[in-house]
């Protein structure tokens, strides 16, 4: 049995309005697409396309054996990687307890002379979850095979794909 | 004929009377899956290599977060169908949807700033994910102010129905924000097809969802029934109902 046709009607208007207010919002959201962005990539910075000296955001890999801590307070210096360019962040403070070499990180602060001076670092943890002997097997065995599991950027998905 | 199933499904006492039935059974299994599940989450998963055991908030997390996302279709389609068929019954449903959607959200939301702390190091921050789940909590709270704010129920609930159908585009963006955009917010660990946690980690989460799904449904179908005698107060079988209880 066919629909009756003013519910057809009314079922076209209930289409029209997602319809249209999919389209506007999401020409909205494109529009808006560099500003929806949590963090600019370091190549990005690297190539000078993010302002300098004020406040944003940078993320990326932190690239394994770039950490270097001070013996006398908490400052500490490391690079964060897209895989396509290296960018040296400068923070004092405490990081979080998730920060590591070969994890992502999300710093904010301001980029001067290319050097970035981070006032906050934020650990960004990846989807990935894994029982600690699960873990720890997969490190013996890699440790056999010479290959380093943890310290490695690879995997890291932040190669510009999500810049149009 | 095809479409007098449809009909009979739209009458609210043919609704209450069928889910009488239902009520005890949906409630008792979601809270035995939902216990069950917690003791297996808490107690036995094992745990997370680089999170310890702050990860496990996720047994909450992530069945709010999805159930949240669900019920917001659950309010938009029952809008849907009340514009088009004008059907009160849908309209309860898609008014009842609010309150509950919003407080699953407001869970999610709790959750994953409680998660944020231990492991980023901050409770909030505005990404992409982040922001479009407060506004999914906007969308909600909106179509309860909607509800409360004409003196006429049928204007109420039409233009409740309408910003339910324009929101849902946010559903969506909510689901692929982390991969549109870089947020601090990781990308999904369950797919379609394959999943990034480990079995035994992922089993009780499955456990988790599904009862949420039930305890969603029992929570819905309770208040829709309440609706119901509210609505239908001045008629007889809602006044027969309510001596036979008494």
């Amino acid at each position: 049995m066919p629909m009756h046709p003013v519910r057809k009607q009314r079922l076209m208007i209930v289409l029209f309005i997602v319809v249209f207010a999919s389209l506007a919002i999401g020409l909205m959201a494109f529009a808006l697409r560099e500003n929806i962005n949590l963090f600019y990539p370091p190549s990005k910075l690297v190539n000078g396309e993010a302002p300098e000296g004020v406040n944003i955001r940078a993320g990326g890999c932190v690239v394994p054996g770039s950490v270097e801590r001070s013996k006398t307070d908490l400052a500490v210096r490391f690079a964060i990687t897209d895989g396509n360019a290296a960018l040296n962040v400068q923070y004092t403070g405490i990081l979080p307890d998730l920060f590591s070499e070969g994890e992502a990180a999300v710093v904010n602060g301001q980029l001067q002379n290319g050097v970035f001076m981070a006032e906050q670092v934020l650990a960004k943890h990846d989807e990935n979850y894994t029982p600690v002997e699960v873990a720890e097997a997969m490190a013996d065995a890699s440790a056999k095979t010479g290959t380093s599991h943890q310290a490695s950027c690879a995997g890291m998905d932040l190669s510009g794909n999500k810049t149009y | 004929m095809a479409w007098q199933w449809f009909h009979r499904l739209g009458s609210p006492k043919w609704f209450y009377e069928k889910t009488n039935a239902w009520m005890p059974w949906l409630l008792s299994i979601s809270l035995l899956i939902i216990v069950s599940g917690s003791i297996w989450a808490l107690g036995f998963a094992p745990l997370d290599s680089k999170q310890g055991n702050s990860y496990r908030i996720m047994y909450l997390h992530v069945p709010a977060s999805i159930v949240a996302m669900a019920a917001y279709y659950v309010m938009a389609i029952a809008g849907a169908i009340g514009l088009i068929w004008k059907m009160k019954l849908s309209y309860m449903v898609m008014k009842v949807a609010a309150p509950i959607g919003a407080v699953l959200t407001a869970m999610a939301l709790f959750t994953g700033a409680v998660w944020g702390k231990p492991t980023w190091g901050t409770y909030w921050v505005w990404d992409a994910r982040l922001t479009s789940v407060l506004i999914l909590l906007f969308l909600y709270l909106g179509v309860i102010a909607l509800q409360e704010a004409f003196r006429e129920q049928e204007v109420a609930d039409k233009a409740s129905a309408i910003l339910s159908l324009v929101g849902t585009v946010n559903i969506p963006i909510i689901y692929k924000s982390v991969d549109w955009w870089f947020t601090l917010h990781q990308p999904a660990s369950i797919k379609m097809t394959s999943s990034s946690i480990a079995p035994e980690m992922l089993y009780p989460l499955l456990g988790m969802i599904t009862g949420f799904y039930i305890l969603f449904t029992w929570a819905l179908l309770a208040s829709t029934r309440s609706e119901i005698l509210q609505r239908e107060m001045k008629t007889k079988w809602v006044k027969q109902a309510l001596l036979e209880k008494v």
